[in-house]
């Protein structure tokens, strides 16, 4: 069941994220080139990188749906690219917000970290619209994982393609360069990075309990008004078997 | 000056926590609203599932009731 070990991870969540942020603003050092400006990169570049990893995840439990031809594992993948575009879009209005205070310019065209993270973003974005053009489940499913298997393979090589460009704007913070942070924000970036990846594992969990027991809600509904046809879910979501444990 | 920079640089600040919180915040809201979803179609479930098996009862009793 979904649901299990749900309250432990919450509270660990919480916690987390409450110590990240207090280290934010009452331990790390202001930086000596942005100054108070520097403190969105808590915020901002977790949310980017938990995307990023969530995005890949999917495509993960997508390979494992098309291997194992278990609805389950589309679920898994449909959720996880959901909440992944949350934290993308979350990435995108937060960077803007960092450029127009550090740059004057709330977006730039020419730099490649911004707008290959955006063509990422509109890429999952046909995700759902896929999924809901397409009548049968079996094929949805199928397509659906194809879709994020493929999409999940670009975002390393967008990741590669950005370390290779020559000019840039935004900070690389992965890389050599940004490998120069003081111990004080390393530890209050990580403990961010932490925080950030243990919200999405929760909302991950909490969103697949619901599914899953709206599911059940409705195949237990088609059962006692004897209306087998009825369908379980709405035609863009991923369908489990009616007596589906998972 | 300075005061006045820190103040502007705030202001951005917040505005990126506002959205991270704002967004959370929504998820929340909507998933709210789907729990409450389910809970009516639970309630309505639990409704249709005392009828079904209040039918044969009942029309037992009235089997049982003598005829005028």
């Amino acid at each position: 069941m979904y649901g299990k070990g749900l309250r432990g991870l919450s509270i660990a969540t919480v916690l987390t994220l409450v110590g990240a942020f207090a280290l934010v603003f009452f331990y790390a050092p202001t930086d000596a080139d942005q100054g108070v400006i520097q403190k969105i990169f808590y915020v901002h570049v977790p949310m980017a990188i938990v995307a990023l990893c969530g995005f890949v995840f999917a495509a993960a439990m997508a390979i494992q749906h098309l291997r194992t031809g278990e609805r389950r594992y589309d679920l898994r993948a449909y959720v996880a690219i959901h909440l992944s575009l949350i934290l993308g879009i979350g990435t995108l209005i937060s960077g803007s917000i960092w450029a127009k205070a550090s740059w004057g310019h709330w977006w730039v065209w020419d730099e490649p970290t911004l707008v290959s993270f955006l063509i990422v973003v509109l890429l999952y974005a046909c995700y759902q619209p896929l999924r809901f053009a397409i009548e049968d489940p079996e094929k949805q499913a199928r397509y659906a994982s194809v879709f994020a298997i493929t999409a999940g393979a670009f975002v390393p090589l967008n990741f590669l393609a950005v370390r290779l460009a020559q000019a840039y704007t935004h900070p690389r913070v992965l890389g050599t360069t940004g490998g120069s942070m003081p111990g004080s924000m390393r530890l209050t970036f990580l403990v961010s990075v932490v925080g950030m990846a243990l919200l999405f594992a929760t909302l991950w969990k909490y969103e697949l309990a619901s599914k899953h027991t709206a599911q059940q809600l409705r195949a237990l509904r088609a059962r006692l008004t004897g209306d087998a046809a009825a369908p379980t879910v709405r035609s863009g979501q991923p369908a489990l078997p009616a007596e589906s444990t998972v | 000056m300075a005061l006045f920079a820190v103040a502007h640089a705030g202001r951005y600040v917040a505005a990126a926590y506002l959205v991270f919180l704002a967004l959370v915040l929504i998820y929340v809201a909507i998933m709210a609203s789907k729990l409450g979803r389910i809970e009516r179609e639970l309630g309505e479930l639990v409704e249709l599932s005392r009828r079904s098996s209040a039918t044969p009862a009942d029309a037992h009793t009235r089997e049982g009731q003598p005829v005028a």
